[in-house]
């Protein structure tokens, strides 16, 4: 293992999120807040799960249990954020200048749902990344060579998957979706239940062809469209109002 | 509080504009709230980080060489109970000595010895700036097995201490000035790991935060003297250890401005204590007893709308410290809404924006160095057993707890310390994560299963 493995795994892993994070929520401060107590309600959830996992301790060995019920546990405390971040918004309204958007309900959504997406993907990898830069060989007893390469690419799908499946979620509780919520907790269930086999190819495509699939229904309840990415492609700049 | 030389008429008139101010005050509050958290995420999340990737890689500050002449208990017993006990007898020691020496500093300042307390803050800064970087350079170096000769490192270490007096004594650029604050205090919490006792680290944490409600908010408090005093003598408070975000007017401000007045002071809380650090724990350089080093953890809104009815008298102070405050409180004020339809009062809304332009300038937020040290020692102390995911979720908590209380000094608009709910926090999610849900996330990853 070395310092180009550690490097690469961070950067896949954290890349695109750190991106994100970069070029929309870095500059205003009030994002940053909502990021961080997305970031808290995500830590929240996983405390709960662990405090679960450890006083069922016949069934430590089975993962799936604690897996379900923390999958459980951090679509609650997702509700949660919504229900926290809703109340707020009049408040939050009162911090920024600019007259109240649409958008701006998205915004808040999205800017949390990173922050789960973040906390989740920190949580996952960061020990795995610490002992990437240690002494050792990766699968030197018959496991798959793979492991912190795999384990990075789904780290980072599940960041973003977390990211737009927040988006879907708010908008769900608003509009009473009811459709909508059971599609985010159902495919949170249906993806972390497939890592429980062995990580490999064919299991993170199916991962990578849900995000595409959830990141397009994000965006187009946002209210986007093929037209705004054309323009977005084309670098049109004229005209359209929904950013 | 109160409007000195105005006349009847004037007076009615000026009540009135107050009245607005105060108005418009909240709203500015409320608006630069949010700026105001981040200006303190960004120094505290630095002072953190530093001190982590400190503990992770140089050895030396988590080895133990000795203690503190205030921790006599050095928890060599084997029993929980023993350990237990030693720990809050450190504690309360240590406690102890802070309340002695805030005492003793607050007399000093109601009888007005401030060449005392001048050369007591001198003294201590002279310490970390010069004796506690050495230390720390030499450990880098020998760490990462760079050599230096002795005479790159004078000049090296005499350059960092004499910029860093004058930059936090006197005036300096405004970056370099929080980048020194924060290097000191990372300094003092890497001193603090590495000599406390581990569990008494835990119950000094704890005590120094129900000591820091308690100061505050209780009348008798010495720091609610000490601020009630500085309140009545309408001066500062000693800025020297106060990480501010904008730049502090207030520097010299005593004599050399006296026609500025506070119309409305927030009530600030202010504490100090003065530590020896002594060098003198078992077996390190021999035992020279440095002069007491203090510092004041003093958290304030910072809003203090000045009046200013003899602007010339400031144009002596325009440096260039002031003109780059002033242009960063441009920028603040451009982000605001402008008071909408006042048509016909357009050059006294001018007039007063640019007051409170000025206003802004000395609104930056200020906290106390003691809580980025504290909230250092417990994301180091957290850090020091090689988790990563401990360590998150206390930078993550205090994070939360500093926004928290910063929320609520915005509803309660009274002196509150910034140590209790950060520190409370910080603390329970160290342990919770350390001992639940550490080993959750392990199995999970060892599976690659993602939840």
């Amino acid at each position: 293992m070395t310092a180009k493995e550690f490097f690469g795994c961070t950067f896949i892993a954290y890349g695109p999120a750190f991106a994100l994070f970069i070029f929309t929520i870095a500059r205003e401060p009030l994002r940053i807040i909502i990021l961080i107590a997305g970031c808290f309600f995500w830590l929240l959830s996983l405390l709960f799960s662990s405090v679960l996992w450890n006083i069922v301790w016949p069934l430590k060995d089975q993962l799936a249990f604690g897996l379900v019920f923390s999958v459980l546990f951090q679509e609650v405390f997702r509700f949660f954020v919504y229900k926290l971040l809703r109340k707020a918004d009049e408040g939050l309204q009162t911090f920024s200048d600019a007259p109240p958007t649409a958008s701006d309900k998205h915004m808040i959504a999205y800017v949390a749902g990173l922050g789960f997406g973040l906390m989740s993907g920190a949580f996952s990898l960061v020990n795995v990344l610490a002992m990437a830069t240690g002494p050792g060989t990766v699968g030197i007893h018959g496991d798959s060579p793979h492991f912190f390469i795999t384990s990075a690419l789904m780290t980072s799908c599940f960041i973003l998957l977390h990211t737009f499946w927040n988006v879907i979620f708010f908008w769900g509780c608003d509009q009473r979706s009811y459709l909508s919520i059971a599609y985010v907790v159902g495919l949170h269930m249906l993806i972390s239940c497939l890592t429980l086999l062995p990580l490999q190819l064919a299991t993170i495509l199916p991962a990578y062809v849900i995000l595409l699939v959830t990141m397009v229904i994000a965006y187009a309840l946002v209210g986007g469209s093929v037209k705004n990415v054309m323009a977005f492609v084309t670098c049109k700049r004229a005209g359209y109002t929904s950013d | 509080v109160e409007t000195r030389e105005a006349g009847d008429g004037e007076d009615r008139g000026f009540r009135r504009r107050e009245e607005e101010e105060e108005e418009e005050d909240t709203e500015m509050t409320l608006k630069y709230g949010a700026k105001h958290v981040i200006m303190l995420f960004a120094p505290v999340s630095l002072c953190m980080a530093v001190v982590v990737a400190t503990i992770s890689s140089i050895t030396f500050y988590t080895e133990k060489n000795g203690y503190l002449i205030y921790t006599p208990f050095h928890e060599e017993g084997a029993t929980t109970a023993s350990k237990v006990g030693d720990s809050l007898a450190n504690a309360a020691i240590m406690v102890g000595v802070i309340l002695v020496m805030t005492v003793f500093l607050v007399i000093l300042y109601k009888y007005r010895c401030y060449k005392f307390i001048h050369g007591w803050l001198i003294l201590s800064s002279l310490m970390l700036l010069f004796l506690f970087a050495y230390i720390y350079l030499g450990e880098v170096l020998q760490a990462y097995n760079i050599p230096c000769d002795y005479i790159t490192l004078t000049i090296v270490m005499w350059n960092f201490g004499a910029v860093g007096m004058v930059c936090i004594h006197w005036k300096g650029p405004l970056l370099l000035q929080q980048a020194y604050l924060i290097v000191i205090s990372a300094l003092m919490a890497l001193v603090f790991i590495k000599y406390l006792p581990d569990w008494t680290t835990w119950f000094i944490l704890g005590a120094i935060s129900l000591y820091d409600l308690v100061a505050v908010l209780c009348p008798k408090g010495p720091l609610k003297v000490l601020v009630e005093t500085a309140q009545e003598r309408n001066e500062p408070i000693f800025p020297a250890l106060i990480y501010s975000s904008t730049m502090m007017w207030f520097v010299g401000m005593a004599d050399s401005d006296p026609e500025a007045k506070k119309k409305k002071k927030k009530k600030k809380k202010k504490r100090r204590s003065d530590m020896q650090a002594a060098a003198a724990p078992v077996g390190a350089t021999g035992g020279d007893e440095e002069g007491g080093f203090s510092e004041d953890w003093y958290e304030s809104r910072g809003y203090e709308p000045t009046r200013r009815p003899n602007r010339g008298g400031n144009a002596s102070d325009a440096s260039m410290n002031s003109e780059d405050a002033r242009s960063a409180a441009q920028a603040l004020a451009n982000g605001r809404v402008s008071p909408g339809g006042n048509q016909q009062q357009q050059p006294q809304a001018q007039a007063q924006q640019q007051e409170e332009e000025e206003d802004e300038e000395e609104r930056g937020v200020k906290l106390g160095l003691g809580d980025f040290i504290f909230y250092s020692v417990l994301v180091g102390k957290a850090s020091s057993n090689g988790d990563w995911n401990t360590t998150l979720a206390c930078f993550v908590a205090i994070l939360i707890g500093l926004c928290l209380t910063l929320l609520l000094l915005a509803i309660f608009k009274k002196a509150l310390p910034a140590l209790p709910i950060s520190i409370t926090f910080g603390l329970i999610f160290n342990f919770a994560t350390s001992n639940l849900v550490t080993p959750f996330t392990d199995a999970l990853s060892s599976q690659q299963v993602y939840v």
